[in-house]
């Protein structure tokens, strides 16, 4: 399958992050249409086209912005999802890096469709590079009248606020996003009452991932049919895939969806020092890895699922033989130990008792029958935590235990840095000397 | 330390950008952060006053985001990915470089107050692994002896360039641009590098395109 | 209208639990409905009076039609909806085992010494559901423990389950949200801010519902274990709200006194001094009668001291004042308004010992006493509108504060000072001058008169409207003109009891009128006494009069001088009062003058009722069932025989009986009162001041862990009046008497009022100022010079 840049189709040109940058590419087109359309036409547009969010769980656009009730009298808010931190997922943030203003572009039309006249954007506070691009950016479109009063003569009002976080991967769960948006410890909220109902500030809310609100102008432009083109007919469209690991061009590589793991990897020239892939996850660390075998199945949302995994954010990492997975699932376990909110039992001290017990593996001195427990004790807590970081935190062990159980036997007796040179993994192995 | 007046007008300017002023207390927080280089009692008080808040509701919330120091962190603060993936293509090995050549652990600052050190969570950069950040602009694909080298040059009062994103200043500095992103640094360095565009430089260099309006594929 | 008619139908859905099918109303929720059936689902966050969380996930049920577990708490049944608990369903055992399980991971097995040992839900419930034997090998989360969150609270985090009750009780019950999670994931932790302790009203409340015991009290820690305890229900002898108590004791000693539910009531909760202070109980009982044999009182047995007297108080007959204090069960007080008229022939008895009018005391006649339960605590909770007359609920009656702002009430308060209970209640505040509500309700704004003609809208009044020439006068008139609901509001336990029970001039038993004949021979059959014997022209003050030597008798309960704003005036009355009986189980002031002291039993030593400001009765039960003490009502028994008198019966049943037989007056009330506002200026700095919750109050002592949480002793004057001092950090306030120095900080009155706490420790404004409310005071800047 080909290469298919359409949100990065412009990225080398050095000013596209600017205004004049994006329009001389035909930015704020869509925009200009969009204001004469009626806003549910909009929606229809976006239910039409299949497009679903890219944040992970692959919900379809215009179904979440149809669900927002109309002529309630509340006002209404466009909440976009900014907080990438999954560890694995890294196309959100060179998006708005690179090209913020289709990230605004897409919010004012958005917001148009459900007719919200406040959009925030909340962006992950460990990267202020990505936050002052996205507020020069908005700034830039309000200049020029683009956001504000009376937008293009259309009647619509609009405010956008640039919002920083500060350090919780627990606040890329939307409702917990909100609560922090509002100003509280992230954690996530009870449902119902939905965000498209009672979201920021009780009000109806769509909350979106960057990637997703990128789409929309485009989709506008270009239109359902095109939109259509690409992808499968439950996956339509195009993904920024981001390729991490050993591989020898790891980056960004834009496709459509349904594109195989053996393509990117191709693209991306292949494992590093002509190794071979041990495992590999297609969409951060909450889905479940795959190994070789899996190369070869079309990444859409519906043929992950089938193979037992997930689409997720659709930025594959890469781990070559060098690696322990035994280390690498526990560093992950020690990572939603430290992300847990702290809110439900089974998260916060299922992944305390899980990380634990994985760090006596990591150290060569697990017990054998501690792999039964630690089963049992990610049953204990998927389908039974608050919020999907639980869910995610059982998933990485049974995963791996599926795939590589001789690798956790063998660590019941041999450190795992004993049995795979550390130095061996390192991405400038042979340069350096510890 | 007492919150200087300009600050209370900004944390005022900020409460003033929300619906319900609430909203504003994250950035109030790196606000207070880009003056005292902690969230102080004095910071954490302020913000409870401004807000209406009791000052046990700004501390629940300021203790929960690992952003928020509660002791002073260095004039550059420096991170060092260690989840899974940076980790293993050599994230441990640059931290511990770091470590040694600072003489200081996880969130510790150096005596001299030049330098702190953290292990940081996925930074979205895992294409830039092994990646470093200094006062949270990117340092990316870092060995240890170019990580080590960039403290060496901070330390020598050197301009330093982030590798996507503008010359490094302090942790303060960038704790103002979280409270207030738009901060005028938006052209400045490179942004989009080789690896951002390895898609895009392989579609054209093979033909590969998206179809565009109207076209069949 | 229509509203109120939907309101009588309530909708209801079916559902089955556990195979057994049952009718809900519509939004109940599962862990609600399974218990109708009987069927205890494990929780540790739920709390029915708190919004649900879901967060322990202990009450996991399985919901056909669900593919995960549902937590029971947050759980609304539907219609047709199919519910499996663990009784049932091997998913939501396993997961309620799961969950219990990674509970326990972390806690400390300290059960042994654990205050919650023996009474705690987490041990309940790891027993009844948990797994036999822990998996976990790892290390335990430390902490320092326990640490103290305020000086009565101490927090162990080490057993803390993050259920989140205290800090959410805090927040959406109390209103004061200074306890908060900190921290996140396993490190999460209840905490305060680093320089706010936990110093809240009802911080004792997240003790009781605390599900393990992560909060304890320094007053109750290790004292005890649950089931050496003698629980007994009791009411709150403190003030006027009315709370259901368990109070619980071991070897004749009060260990710990709990909020006792009553939905009608205080709910679930009650306040820090309802729930810590009764330390005083114990301390300097008086334990045999005293009689003064040349100058000083010498214990004497009781024939002797009721003889003595008997004697005295024949002698004085109907020159006799009765002062009752307002501390009294109904019974007890109904025995000294029998005993004056019925035995003494006087009308002469006051239970206000207070400031109060004879304007008053009309008021209290015509519009309070013998009136039925009309304005309820479920009344406020659904009124349109509460008007606040001199009533400061978060100090004056915690749970009217409570149940205010959990209704969200619109509320406006005239009052000499704008507090943070009120912005709590989200209340406005109408400034005024103390002394000069009457003008303020006179003049009332518009759109209050109108919020107040609403169906339901209601006026709370409290005691201190007696320091408002032509204030009760104006309340009476105001309730009158919008038809709004009016409810009085003492402060104290006794004072609704004595007035009902008749325990003021011209108010006999049950509201009656004293100058209406056929009231008084309506009691008079009651107590088996000549209707002619009884007086019939009400008395005037028993104060003024004794002061006066119009009186030759005291005979006084447990009264405090200090409590009459002219404390001088006590004195003299008496110092010139040729006999005086005291009847205490303390020694006090009184005690001191007193020529026969007689003891008297505690609460915890007798049964009886405090009527609360409702108008309801609140039976307590003896808690030391051998206690030979004897109530006030059974030694006036003894004098009244002593005497030769009768007068029906002086025991609790028997005394119950008659107050039920009497019922109350149906006849024509007593007139309102017709004083009019005080005008003139308000020159200087005029006095505004009540008692905080927590203050010098004598039954307060011996806590000094609630003491040490009470709200810092400080003046309050406007922003401009503090300027235009100089902005000081302290001020001297000075009365006739003499002068109190205060740190002092700027708030919601009015540029010429100052606020001062009325019996604070080191400040009581009648005896170091010898200045009532009102009163113009002399403010200085800084010491005193």
């Amino acid at each position: 399958m080909t290469l298919t840049p359409v949100i990065t189709e412009h990225w080398d040109a050095p000013d596209l992050y600017t205004l004049d940058g994006y329009q001389r590419f035909g930015g704020y087109r869509a925009l200009r249409n969009a204001l004469t359309m009626d806003p549910d036409a909009i929606i229809t547009t976006i239910k039409d086209s299949g497009l679903r969010g890219r944040g992970g769980a692959g919900f379809p656009t215009g179904l979440k912005w149809s669900f927002v009730p109309q002529n309630d009298g509340k006002p209404h808010y466009l909440v976009v999802n900014a907080d990438e931190s999954e560890p694995g997922a890294c196309k959100d943030i060179p998006i708005m890096m690179a090209n913020p203003h289709a990230l605004v572009e897409g919010v004012i039309i958005s917001s148009f469709a459900i007719r919200a006249s406040h959009a925030f954007i909340y962006i992950r506070g460990e990267v202020p590079n990505a936050l002052r691009k996205v507020a020069s950016a908005v700034a830039e479109a309000r200049r020029a009248g683009f956001i504000g009063k009376n937008i293009l003569g259309s009647g619509f009002d609009l405010e956008v606020v640039v919002h920083a976080g500060a350090g919780a991967y627990i606040c890329g769960e939307e409702t917990a996003l909100l609560d922090s948006l509002e100003g509280f410890r992230g954690q996530p909220r009870l449902k119902p009452p939905f965000p498209a109902v009672a979201g920021l500030y009780a009000s109806p809310t769509v909350i979106n991932n960057v990637e997703t609100i990128c789409n929309i102008p485009y989709i506008l432009d270009r239109g359902v049919d095109w939109f259509r083109q690409f992808g499968t007919e439950k996956s339509p469209g195009f993904k920024v895939w981001a390729v991490s690991g050993h591989v020898n061009r790891p980056g960004i590589y834009e496709a459509p969806l349904g594109i195989t793991m053996r393509e990117l990897l191709d693209y991306a020239g292949g494992v590093r020092n002509g190794g071979e892939v041990k495992f590999w996850l297609p969409g951060g660390s909450s889905v479940p890895m795959l190994t070789p075998d899996h190369l070869d199945i079309p990444m859409t949302y519906e043929e992950m699922a089938a193979a037992g995994t997930m689409l997720g954010t659709g930025t594959p990492m890469i781990f070559d033989t060098t690696v322990s997975v035994v280390k690498a699932v526990t560093r992950w376990l020690e990572f939603y130990k430290h992300e847990s909110c702290g809110k439900c039992t089974p998260c916060r001290e299922g992944t305390y008792w899980i990380t634990g017990m994985l760090e006596t593996f990591e150290h060569g001195h697990g017990a054998e029958s501690d792999l039964e427990v630690l089963v049992s004790a990610c049953n204990q807590i998927a389908g039974r935590s608050f919020c999907a970081l639980g869910d995610a935190a059982a998933t990485p062990f049974p995963a791996a235990l599926k795939y590589f159980r001789d690798e956790f036997m063998a660590a019941t007796q041999t450190p795992v840095d004993e049995q795979f040179d550390p130095v061996a993994s390192y991405v400038f192995a042979g340069a350096v000397a510890r | 330390m007492a919150i200087s007046e300009t600050t209370i007008e900004r944390m005022h300017a900020l409460a003033a950008q929300y619906p319900k002023s609430r909203s504003a207390l994250l950035p109030m927080l790196h606000l207070v952060q880009s003056e005292q280089g902690e969230v102080t009692p004095e910071g954490i008080a302020m913000c409870a006053e401004v807000l209406g808040l009791s000052p046990a509701e700004v501390t629940g919330v300021s203790t929960f985001y690992t952003m928020y120091k509660r002791k002073p962190v260095g004039k550059h603060h420096i991170g060092v990915c260690t989840n899974t993936l940076c980790a293993l293509l050599g994230g441990d090995a640059v931290y511990d470089a770091l470590s040694e050549r600072l003489g200081v652990g996880h969130n510790e600052p150096t005596p001299d107050g030049g330098f702190s050190l953290e292990r940081i969570e996925c930074q979205a950069a895992c294409t830039h692994a092994p990646v470093m950040t200094v006062d949270w602009e990117f340092m990316d694909d870092v060995t240890p002896s170019s990580a080590v080298d960039v403290v060496d040059r901070l330390e020598r009062g050197e301009r330093v360039e982030s590798t996507r994103g503008p010359a490094i200043r302090d942790f303060q500095a960038t704790e103002f641009s979280l409270a207030f992103p738009d901060d005028g640094l938006a052209s400045e360095g490179n942004s989009v590098d080789d690896k951002m565009l390895a898609g895009l430089r392989y579609a054209k260099e093979h033909n590969m395109a998206a179809p565009t309006f109207g076209q069949e594929s | 209208m229509t509203d109120m008619l939907n309101q009588e139908v309530v909708a209801t859905v079916n559902v089955t639990i556990d195979g057994v099918e049952l009718q809900v109303p519509k939004g109940t929720l599962a862990i609600r409905a399974a218990e109708l059936i009987g069927v205890e689902i494990p929780r540790f966050c739920d709390h029915p009076l708190l919004e649900p969380v879901a967060a322990c996930r202990a009450c996991l049920i399985e919901v056909e039609g669900m593919p995960k577990p549902q937590p029971a708490c947050a759980q609304v049944v539907s219609d047709g909806m199919t519910i499996h608990t663990q009784q049932s369903s091997a998913v939501a055992r396993d997961a309620q085992e799961g969950v219990l399980e990674f509970l326990l991971l972390n806690h400390p097995l300290d059960c042994p010494v654990c205050d919650k040992g023996g009474e705690c839900p987490l041990q309940n419930q790891a027993m009844s559901a948990g797994r036999s034997e822990s998996r976990f090998e790892g290390e335990k989360r430390i902490f320092e423990k326990p640490i103290p969150i305020s000086a009565q609270i101490l927090l162990d985090r080490e057993r803390c389950v993050s259920c989140a009750r205290c800090t959410r009780f805090s927040e959406q019950i109390a209103g004061d949200p200074m306890i908060e999670l900190l921290e996140r994931g396993a490190n999460q932790q209840v905490g305060i801010a680093s320089d706010e302790p936990f110093n809240s009203y009802f911080s004792g409340n997240t003790i009781q519902i605390c599900p393990v015991g992560a909060l304890t009290s320094a007053d109750y820690r290790f004292r005890s274990r649950p089931f050496d305890l003698v629980s007994t229900p009791t009411a709150c002898e403190h003030c006027a709200s009315g709370c259901s108590l368990r109070t619980d004791s071991r070897r004749g000693e009060v260990t710990r006194r709990l909020a006792w539910e009553d939905p009608q009531v205080n709910e679930d909760w009650n306040c820090d001094k309802g729930r810590f202070a009764f330390r005083y109980q114990a301390q300097d009982r008086i334990t045999t009668p005293l009689v003064r044999e040349d100058g000083t009182l010498r214990p004497a047995s009781w024939p002797e001291a009721i003889d003595v007297a008997a004697r005295g108080l024949q002698a004085a007959g109907s020159a006799t004042g009765v002062l009752t204090g307002g501390r009294l069960s109904v019974e007890d007080a109904y025995g000294y308004a029998k005993f004056a008229r019925g035995v003494l022939g006087t009308d002469h008895i006051d239970f206000r010992s207070r400031a109060n009018s004879e304007e008053e005391a009309q008021f209290l006649r015509a519009c309070v006493a013998g009136t039925p339960l009309t304005v309820s605590y479920a009344a406020l909770e659904s009124a349109p509108f509460v008007l606040l007359v001199a009533f400061e609920p978060e100090d004056e009656s915690p749970i009217v504060y409570l149940r205010l702002r959990k209704a969200g009430t619109r509320v406006v308060s005239i009052a000499t000072r704008g507090t943070k209970g009120l912005a709590k209640m989200g209340g406005s505040l109408l400034a005024v001058v103390p002394g000069r509500e009457a003008q303020a309700l006179r003049d009332l704004p518009a759109d209050i008169r109108q919020a107040l003609s609403q169906p339901g809208a209601v006026i709370l009044v409290g005691e201190r409207i007696a320091a408002s020439v032509g204030g009760p006068t104006a309340v009476a008139s105001l309730a009158a003109a919008t038809g709004a609901a009016l409810a009085w509001i003492p402060r104290r336990a006794g004072e609704r009891g004595a007035l009902d029970a008749g325990a003021l001039s011209g108010l006999l038993p049950g509201g009656r009128p004293l100058t209406d004949a056929r009231a008084r021979s309506e009691v008079a059959a009651a107590w088996g006494v000549d209707a002619d014997s009884l007086p019939s022209t009400p008395a005037s003050d028993v104060l003024d009069a004794a002061s006066r030597r119009s009186l030759k008798a005291l005979l006084v309960a447990g009264v405090d001088p200090a409590d009459m704003p002219a404390p001088f005036v006590t004195d003299a009355a008496l110092e010139r009062a040729a006999f005086i009986v005291s009847l205490d189980h303390h020694y006090s002031e009184i005690t001191e003058f007193a020529d026969v002291v007689l003891p008297v039993a505690l609460v915890t030593e007798k049964s009886g009722t405090f009527i609360d400001w409702e108008g309801r009765p609140r039976p307590f039960a003896q808690v030391f069932k051998d206690s030979l003490a004897m109530s006030d009502a059974s030694v006036l028994g003894m004098l009244a025989r002593a005497m030769g008198a009768t007068a029906g019966a002086w025991d609790g049943p028997g005394i119950r009986r008659e107050i039920t037989a009497l019922g109350t007056w149906s006849g024509q009330s007593a007139e309102v009162p017709a004083v009019e506002p005080e005008v003139g200026p308000t020159d200087g700095f005029r006095l505004a001041s009540w008692r905080e919750l927590l203050d010098a109050g004598v039954m307060q002592e011996g806590e000094p862990h609630l003491a040490a949480t009470a709200r810092p002793v400080v003046a309050v004057v406007s922003s401009s009046a503090l300027s235009a001092l100089g902005s000081p950090a302290s001020v001297t306030v000075t009365g006739p008497l003499g002068s109190v120095q205060l740190p002092v900080e700027a708030g919601e009155v009015l540029d010429n009022v100052i606020f001062v706490p009325m019996n604070a420790p080191g400040c009581s404004i009648y005896t170091d100022l010898g200045a009532r409310i009102g009163a113009a005071v002399d403010v200085t800047a800084g010491g005193v010079a």
